[in-house]
């Protein structure tokens, strides 16, 4: 298995707070790995940072062999990492189309139309809505638009914060299984944060547990699931 | 009501070019919520390469002037996007991120470098060119009122329209008028998917300065007379303009530039040519306390 992303000894500050200490993490090719801590754990801190905002004051983030602790932002998402971010951030004022086009920025025009009905396929809903402006839709129909844009610059490490966030239990459902078709039928490598820990490490090959800003804990995931001190902490009130 | 229609045309005419200023101001301060006091002043070296250009060619007789005026449009427009990219470059960016006031007292510093070297380069004494076009079409005659519609004026009409319409199609339908609207409503989301948003930054400013330097060649044509100080004027107006229709928005620009010069027009036709100021901001200020967003400034609620 070869590593995609490699994290170690990363921190990351807030002015003169420090968000993250001294992280090591790896994902391979092919992995689905989770991130899960409490709120204010820094697992969003963590995927900006690998996106270059904010920057890593220490340590070296390494990408498919190349060192991109240091790259601009926009070059960093050129190389094909794509993130969902934490409150989706679809351009509000763009249709569906623009806001899906604004996502296959980073690659060949050509990869446009496919990319485009692989997406429109997986989730119809964003067919029926294709015209229309972003910022009118529902929570749940901004996240698929979300996920859709991240996915149309085919990213070989695609990242998702908390996808499930403020949505109804048959959407979550159906975005999960989204996420578990793409990984199992094109390879697709996943870094996903979310506070329902349950799920996420069932959906997920490896996890990682963030609290504070420090990796405590990791494993596979059923693993961690089966630990009694995550089931204390995430798991416990009714998920 | 022949006068009025005469107003009218003089109304659109020159809210058209206040349009095309109050344009850049809108589209500055959507992308970086900043006023860039210098856009008045690059919107006045626009008219004197217009000048400048268009005096060389005044030798030359009638037939050289649809020739003269598009080399004008050309180098000046080329022009004032250098001084656009350039302004940004030395006088903006460093600032970003510090203070509010920092970048507008950059900006000013800018107004005033751009006042001070055209003064001293070009002469502080007004400049002038003959009318280049002649004439018009009477479209009325009432009771010896003679209402005409200028050639001058159809040609500033149509050539505003023009530009309008390409820069409508580039915020529209290209991949930069799509990279600079996401930016402007999301800039670190921008930057997720690959976006260089300071490229994009600079982009702005140049498309935004080649609108003044053709606004600046519209109003030498219709006024034929310009000083170095002409960009102060103008400017505010189509600031006002730009607050006026919603500031960030562009139809709003559009709209406010519209209305600002037809008050103008009308209020120097029926009332007193001395208060047409005050008629226009005191209008600002009416619209403004019942629509505090502009006339189509966004108030809309979005989903988050
Ligand atoms: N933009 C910011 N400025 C300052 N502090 C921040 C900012 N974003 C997050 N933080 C702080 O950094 C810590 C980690 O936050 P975050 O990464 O959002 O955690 P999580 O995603 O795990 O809930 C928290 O203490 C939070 O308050
Ligand atoms: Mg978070």
């Amino acid at each position: 298995m070869s590593k995609v992303l490699s994290l170690s000894g990363v921190s990351a500050f807030y002015g003169q707070i420090q968000a993250l200490k001294s992280v090591d993490i790896d994902v391979n090719e092919g992995e689905i790995v989770t991130l899960i801590g409490a709120n204010g754990a820094g697992k969003s801190t963590l995927m900006m940072t690998i996106c270059g905002n904010p920057r890593a004051r220490t340590g070296s983030i390494i990408y498919r062999g190349e060192d991109i602790t240091n790259l601009p932002m926009h070059e960093i998402a050129r190389r094909q990492i794509a993130q969902s971010p934490e409150g989706r951030r679809i351009f509000p004022r763009m249709s569906v189309e623009e806001n899906l086009m604004m996502g296959s920025q980073v690659v060949k025009f050509a990869d446009y139309d496919q990319q485009l009905g692989l997406m429109l396929e997986l989730f119809p809903r964003l067919k029926e809505r294709f015209g229309q402006r972003a910022g009118t839709m529902s929570g749940g129909e901004q996240q698929m638009l979300a996920i859709a844009r991240a996915l149309m610059s085919k990213p070989k490490l695609l990242m998702l914060d908390e996808p499930s966030l403020g949505l109804a239990p048959l959407i979550v459902k159906q975005i999960f299984s989204a996420i578990r078709k793409l990984n199992q039928e094109m390879g697709l490598t996943v870094l996903l944060v979310e506070q329902n820990a349950f799920q996420a490490l069932r959906l997920a090959h490896r996890g990682y547990v963030l609290v504070n800003g420090a990796i405590t804990m990791q494993g596979p995931g059923a693993e961690l699931l089966a630990r009694p001190e995550i089931r204390a902490a995430y798991l416990e009130g009714g998920h | 009501m022949a006068y009025a229609l005469q107003q009218l045309i003089n109304g659109i005419t020159l809210g058209m070019i206040y349009g095309l200023i109050a344009v850049g101001y809108t589209m500055v301060y959507g992308i970086i919520g900043m006023i860039n006091f210098a856009h008045g002043d690059v919107f006045m070296v626009g008219a004197y390469v217009g000048i400048i250009v268009l005096t060389a060619f005044s030798g030359m007789g009638l037939t050289a002037v649809p020739l003269g005026l598009l080399v004008a449009l050309i180098l000046a427009a080329g022009l004032c996007a250098i001084y656009g990219y350039t302004i940004e470059r030395v006088a903006y960016r460093p600032l970003r991120g510090s203070f509010r006031l920092a970048p507008l007292i950059s900006a000013i510093g800018m107004s005033i470098l751009l006042e001070n070297f055209v003064q001293t380069s070009q002469g502080a004494k007004e400049r002038a060119i003959p009318s280049l076009i002649p004439g018009g079409i009477t479209l009325m005659n009432e009771n010896g009122f003679v209402v005409q519609l200028a050639w001058m004026q159809i040609a500033i009409v149509i050539t505003t329209l023009v530009v309008l319409g390409i820069f409508t199609y580039l915020v529209t339908k290209t991949p930069l008028g799509r990279a600079m609207r996401a930016v402007e409503q999301d800039a670190k989301m921008a930057a997720l998917l690959g976006i260089d948003t300071n490229r994009t930054i600079s982009m702005t400013f140049v498309i935004g300065a080649a609108l003044a330097a053709v606004a600046g060649i519209m109003f030498l044509l219709y006024y034929g007379v310009i000083d170095f100080y002409i960009g102060f004027d103008a400017g505010i107006k189509a600031f006002t303009a730009a607050v006026l229709g919603g500031i960030g928005s562009l139809p709003g620009a559009v709209l406010g530039g519209l209305l600002i010069g037809l008050i103008e027009a009308f209020w120097s036709g029926y009332a007193t040519v001395a208060y047409k100021d005050v008629a226009v901001y005191s209008i600002l200020a009416i619209v403004l306390m019942f629509m505090p967003t502009g006339l189509l400034g966004r108030n809309d609620v979005e989903k988050v």
